[in-house]
């Protein structure tokens, strides 16, 4: 009979407190303003993937020989590159892949980590201190960009293998936090009293113990977005990522870095760009963290 | 003493696995590992050759053991481009990796360190903001992107330090010192934000804490308490990212290699990568990643060094 009771109440209960829970989470987000400036560079990146063929002046892919290394004006808001592509609208088209890279690289590293960190950090034993964790140790043994290199080594170069290898790369780090996450959530009472009621383990992992170790994910979700970014920007520099004719903002520095010393600002716009794009992520990163951990506001 | 016998040997089936890891890195190769190395228009014969010269012939197992056996002899195997023995490679690379890494790491705490205390002790004041500014700013630059900079305005446009290259310390200090500033500043600020933020923040935890109250209620002067008490506490985590921050710097200096034209172990990689020189790669990440293992043993031993808590809490779990 009270096993009945508190089935029934239990969603109410959860729906309540979650919704109080996130309108907290909102009040306190707002009144940080370097998060909302993280948000802002967000929607701004998001409305240029989105909106691109609306902002790009240009076709990317058209070649101007009579306007190579033009400076900005003319009809070229941030000049031509070596080959008379407007840079403006290959900046404009880079947030696209800019995005795709942190989403699914992240993604990856979010739809198998979290999980085994999860089932891991919920059971514990042999498995997960002398198999996984030692896998763990040994996979975050490898610089991320060294890995991402290796598998670029080993499955050829390209923008997708290159989102693969940094999803990969982030692995490590999410089954980590899950697990010394779910590792504190799964002691407490709510979790005991699932259990009492005879809640099956799946059950307790995926509707208690998983939401209620969120917080920490999210911080470390934005923050490696931004290190997806850079990663993506580097291997793509070295030419082991998205292709030259790609508007990868990696690929742009990779084509300016043999002109500096005749258009430096071709190197000047994509380095802005992801600078700019990845410092909104440590800043919504950040931001997230406070609101959630108010003790680290000064 | 236990608690150093039990890190090292949680460290064997690391290595191990690592060892692992970097063999199956040949048998990643979509297809047959010769013929990717060869190229589609291989003849037979070459191919052949290629699969008796790697091994593959035998089996997997077999193929493992020879290759770890070795690596314990320090061969990790001969170049596919030029045969020379790949453990020469490296040894003649690492010089120049190794002074970019301590110079980009001493670099690094000549920032932060001075930046954190005075940030964590003048909380809210217009150092504080400056150096958070610049922090936030520091981590979010692509490195590579503020060498590329460095070389637009102190190279090109200034011309006072060369855009460029690498001379070895020993056959003219002056000309090395000119090459490394750039490529240590470049990589050595984005490392500096890491650890003045935890600098920072660790030290304000600390500076609120009773016995440094108490420290100030005895008439100690700011800096004993800061030097003496403080610094020491705020110590540990910044020990630990300090680890995270030399293994991540050998990932990092990849490209920084490839910028300044420096010839080292990153440098290699990547060549060998666009010479599908997949002994090159296998043997040189293998040494990156035995690099990290050891740091983070250290770091370890360093952390229980500084703060016995450490040791002692692990040795009461036992």
């Amino acid at each position: 009979m009270s096993q009945t009771v508190i089935d029934s109440q239990q969603p109410v209960q959860t729906a309540a407190q979650a919704e109080s829970q996130w309108r907290l989470f909102f009040r306190r987000f707002a009144k940080n303003k370097l998060a909302i400036v993280g948000a802002l560079i967000f929607c701004a990146l998001l409305a240029t993937a989105i909106f691109a063929p609306l902002i790009a002046t240009h076709d990317i892919y058209e070649q101007d020989y009579n306007s190579v290394l033009a400076k900005p004006g003319n009809g070229h808001l941030f000049g031509t590159d070596d080959l008379g592509r407007d840079v403006f609208s290959r900046l404009v088209y880079g947030a696209r892949l800019t995005l795709q890279v942190a989403i699914i690289s992240v993604g990856i590293a979010v739809l198998i980590g979290v999980p085994i960190g999860l089932i891991t950090g919920y059971y514990r034993g042999v498995w997960d201190e002398w198999v996984v964790m030692r896998v763990v140790d040994a996979m975050q043994a490898f610089p991320s960009l060294i890995l991402a290199l290796a598998m670029a080594a080993a499955l050829g170069g390209g923008f997708y293998n290159a989102m693969v290898a940094i999803g990969i790369g982030f692995l490590p780090s999410f089954i980590r936090i899950t697990r010394a996450q779910v590792m504190t959530v799964r002691n407490l009472e709510f979790v005991q009293a699932a259990k009492a009621i005879g809640a099956s383990d799946w059950r307790i992992m995926f509707r208690h113990v998983l939401p209620n170790s969120m917080a920490p994910l999210l911080v470390q979700i934005t923050l490696a977005m931004a290190s997806a970014i850079i990663a993506e920007a580097g291997l793509s520099y070295l030419g082991l990522g998205a292709k030259p004719e790609d508007p990868s903002w990696g690929s742009m520095l990779h084509i300016a870095q043999g002109y500096l010393n005749i258009e430096p600002l071709l190197a000047v716009w994509p380095g802005l760009a992801i600078f700019l794009v990845v410092l909104g992520f440590n800043l919504l990163g950040d931001g997230i963290r406070e609101v959630l951990d108010p003790k680290l506001k000064r | 003493m236990r608690f150093l016998v039990r890190r090292l040997l949680l460290a064997v089936p690391v290595i191990l696995l690592v060892t692992i890891m970097v063999f199956s890195l040949l048998h990643l190769l979509p297809g047959d590992p010769a013929t990717v190395i060869l190229g589609q228009e291989a003849t037979p014969e070459a191919i052949d050759a290629m699969r008796e010269e790697l091994g593959l012939n035998q089996p997997i197992v077999m193929q493992y053991l020879k290759w770890l056996g070795g690596v314990l002899q320090g061969d990790l195997g001969r170049s596919l481009v030029d045969h020379s023995p790949v453990s020469e490679l490296i040894w003649q690379r690492l010089p120049a990796t190794l002074e970019l890494t301590i110079g980009t790491f001493v670099v690094a705490l000549l920032i932060a360190i001075p930046a954190g205390i005075l940030s964590a002790t003048r909380p809210n004041s217009w150092i504080d903001y400056t150096s958070t500014f610049f922090a936030l700013g520091g981590m979010s630059v692509p490195h590579f992107w503020l060498g590329m900079m460095f070389i637009v305005f102190f190279a090109v446009k200034l011309g006072w330090l060369p855009a460029s290259g690498y001379v070895p310390f020993t056959e003219n200090p002056l000309a090395n010192i000119t090459a490394m500033i750039m490529p240590v500043l470049a990589t050595g600020l984005r490392e500096s934000a890491i650890l003045m933020r935890m600098l920072r923040s660790s030290l304000l935890e600390v500076m609120h804490a009773d016995y440094i109250r108490t420290a100030y209620a005895k008439g100690h002067k700011e800096s004993f308490v800061i030097f003496r008490h403080a610094l020491k506490n705020a110590l540990v985590p910044v020990v630990t990212t300090s680890g995270l921050i030399v293994a991540g710097l050998l990932g990092g200096l990849v490209i920084t290699e490839s910028i300044f034209s420096i010839p080292g172990f990153g440098k290699l990689i990547v060549e060998s990568i666009y010479n599908r020189d997949f002994v090159t790669v296998q043997g040189a990440i293998l040494v990156c990643a035995l690099m990290v293992v050891m740091v983070n043993l250290l770091v370890d031993i360093l952390y229980a060094v500084i703060d016995p808590r450490i040791k002692v809490g692990k040795e009461a779990e036992q």
